[in-house]
């Protein structure tokens, strides 16, 4: 069983991680391509208008090749994680459903009159059409992070022991969870930094190759305003995050952190090397080596200086001192309202109301820990470590370049002498893989480390799957694997094809 | 009539219209193709669906999973 849920596991990642590839991009090409057209119908020079339509054939391709790489994760959610599915599917079905209209009617109706009425419809239409395919671009990707925020942090809901699954209490309560609300800015925050890398490196490309020069120029003066812009908001946005894991996801933020004995006033990790002898509940050193800023994660985490930040042990082995509760005594509680559901079925069956009333109870007492019930070990409640503390630092470090790279290509841009900084548009060219590579890590910190959950304490990924067999998943991984990546060799050439045909080849 | 004639036309002209557009069209009727007809029906029923005929053995089945599993 855990092989299946093991493969199960990498073929969603491997088609989570390739539909990502298209996506932010999207979402964030969208809004620079609008500010181009705005420019454009502002000053009505139709340079501006040449502009805008190269990089919205760039747009095109992306969207075109990316596009229904996301169904294949509902294919899985009922295939694969039939269980999960079930469980899941009165929450999930508003938000999805929402997520389908939203994304039929705004995008595909403004999206033709974009490319197809530039000269059918008044500028001032057009313009708007431009702004609505953004919006909506970004509205679409709202309602599936309100889901997987519901996944990170079930709120608004109540579990229906006669159905076998959630139910929605209050909408609102899921739209405007904390975690969803962060996680939706900090995704497309993420994504506008992504377009605004592709504009820039391209740009920079060409200037390097010393074609379509003014419209280069032009190019990454609008890209790395936008792109700084976005680029502190995403500081903001990820401190927040950080923030919502610390106080929801604690084993989460210990993994990100390589955190095992936890104290006041702790540093965060600039950069170091983790120790792969150290083994949770031992004393060894968790670092080879490490670069702390001191006080730095208790008050990024905590907001507060003199705050207590949990490590791994605290969380598996409990800590009195600080009211947190053992992993132990929490999977104590998870198998009696396990037993209580168990309790509440056979007295159903023997229509024994009374009994059933009282297994009910205690469930309803025992319920926020079910998930836990079905862990062998405390020490299952720990994520895989390496993975989540480097993927963690990757994002941070590349998000960090990119707010600097922004920063000098702006500048230079401003006082006239970017064509002549070569190494600085090479760095910009080779920032481009790394915008994707950014994005990717940040999914991987988000998913991986809410592990070993599908709901956050409440269902196991391990308990999410179906029982298929191996071969099955093998054979869809496979084909999976052969499809995407000849969908993203196409997307690959055919961009390149376009952007050597250069501004004047739309 | 003129409004969905103009509508119509609309399309048409602008498909007449595509350069790269006409590529991504053939690789965009070959995807979904691919993942609608090939890979839903052949590799990824919906176990839930396919395997009951009715919420309640849906509920049931799941419900054994969740108590058998602890």
């Amino acid at each position: 069983m855990e092989h299946i849920v093991d493969l199960s596991r990498a073929q969603f990642a491997l088609t989570a991680l390739y539909h990502w590839l298209f996506v932010p991009l999207t979402l964030g090409l969208s809004f620079i391509i609008a500010i181009m057209e705005t420019i454009y119908v502002k000053t009505g020079n139709k340079e501006w208008k040449k502009l805008t339509r190269f990089w919205m054939t760039l747009f095109g391709i992306n969207f075109a090749i990316g596009l229904a790489t996301g169904i294949i994760m509902e294919f899985e959610f009922g295939t694969n994680w039939s269980n999960y599915s079930w469980i899941v599917g009165d929450i999930f079905g508003a938000p999805l459903a929402i997520e389908g209209l939203m994304a039929f009617f705004l995008e595909s109706t403004f999206f033709a009159i974009m490319f197809f009425g530039w000269d059918k419809v008044s500028k001032k239409t057009h313009l708007l059409s431009t702004w609505l395919v953004a919006i909506g671009s970004n509205l679409s990707a709202l309602w599936i992070l309100v889901a997987n925020g519901w996944m990170q942090h079930p709120v608004g809901m109540k579990f229906n022991v006669d159905r076998a699954r959630f139910e929605m209490e209050n909408f609102f309560n899921v739209l405007f969870n904390p975690i969803a609300v962060s996680k939706f800015l900090h995704t497309i925050s993420s994504g506008y930094v992504m377009g605004s890398l592709f504009v820039v490196g391209i740009s920079s490309w060409y200037l390097l190759k010393k074609k379509d020069i003014l419209f280069a120029k032009r190019s990454i003066i609008v890209a790395s305003s936008f792109g700084l812009l976005v680029s502190i908001f995403l500081i903001f946005t990820g401190d927040q995050s950080a923030h919502l894991v610390a106080l929801r996801q604690p084993t989460k933020l210990a993994a990100m952190e390589g955190l095992y004995n936890g104290d006041r006033r702790e540093g965060i990790v600039a950069i170091g090397q983790l120790n792969p002898e150290k083994k949770i509940g031992d004393n060894k050193n968790t670092f080879l080596w490490d670069i702390k800023i001191p006080y730095a994660l208790s008050f990024l985490g905590f907001r507060n200086i003199n705050a207590f930040v949990p490590g791994i042990d605290n969380l598996v082995y409990g800590d009195k001192k600080m009211g947190i509760e053992s992993a132990q005594n929490k999977i104590k509680k998870g198998k009696i309202a396990i037993k209580s559901l168990l309790q509440y079925k056979n007295a159903k069956q023997a229509n024994d109301e009374l009994q059933a009333k009282s297994a009910l109870k205690t469930f309803r007492k025992y319920q926020n820990y079910m998930g836990y019930g079905y862990l062998k070990s405390p020490k299952d409640i720990i994520p895989p470590v390496a993975i989540t503390f480097y993927s963690f630092h990757i994002m941070v470090g590349l998000g960090t370049w990119f707010l600097i790279l922004f920063l000098f290509v702006l500048y230079f841009s401003m006082v006239g002498k970017i064509q002549t900084k070569r190494l600085l548009l090479k760095l910009a060219l080779f920032s481009i893989p790394l915008g994707y590579l950014a994005g990717e890590v940040g999914w991987i910190v988000a998913e991986v480390g809410r592990q070993p959950w599908a709901i956050q304490g409440m269902l196991p990924t391990s308990l999410a799957t179906s029982h298929l067999s191996d071969n099955s998943v093998i054979i869809t991984l496979a084909l999976f694997t052969i499809l995407f990546t000849a969908l993203l060799i196409a997307e690959i050439k055919i961009m390149l094809t376009q952007i050597k045909l250069g501004v004047e080849g739309e | 009539m003129n409004i969905i004639k103009n509508i119509l036309y609309f399309y048409i002209d602008g498909f007449k219209g595509m350069k790269v557009g006409k590529k991504l069209w053939i690789i965009l009727a070959i995807k979904i193709f691919i993942f609608f007809v090939i890979l839903k029906i052949f590799f990824f029923p919906n176990i839930l669906q396919t395997n009951f005929s009715n919420n309640k053995q849906r509920a049931n089945f799941v419900m054994e999973n969740l108590i058998k599993n602890k």
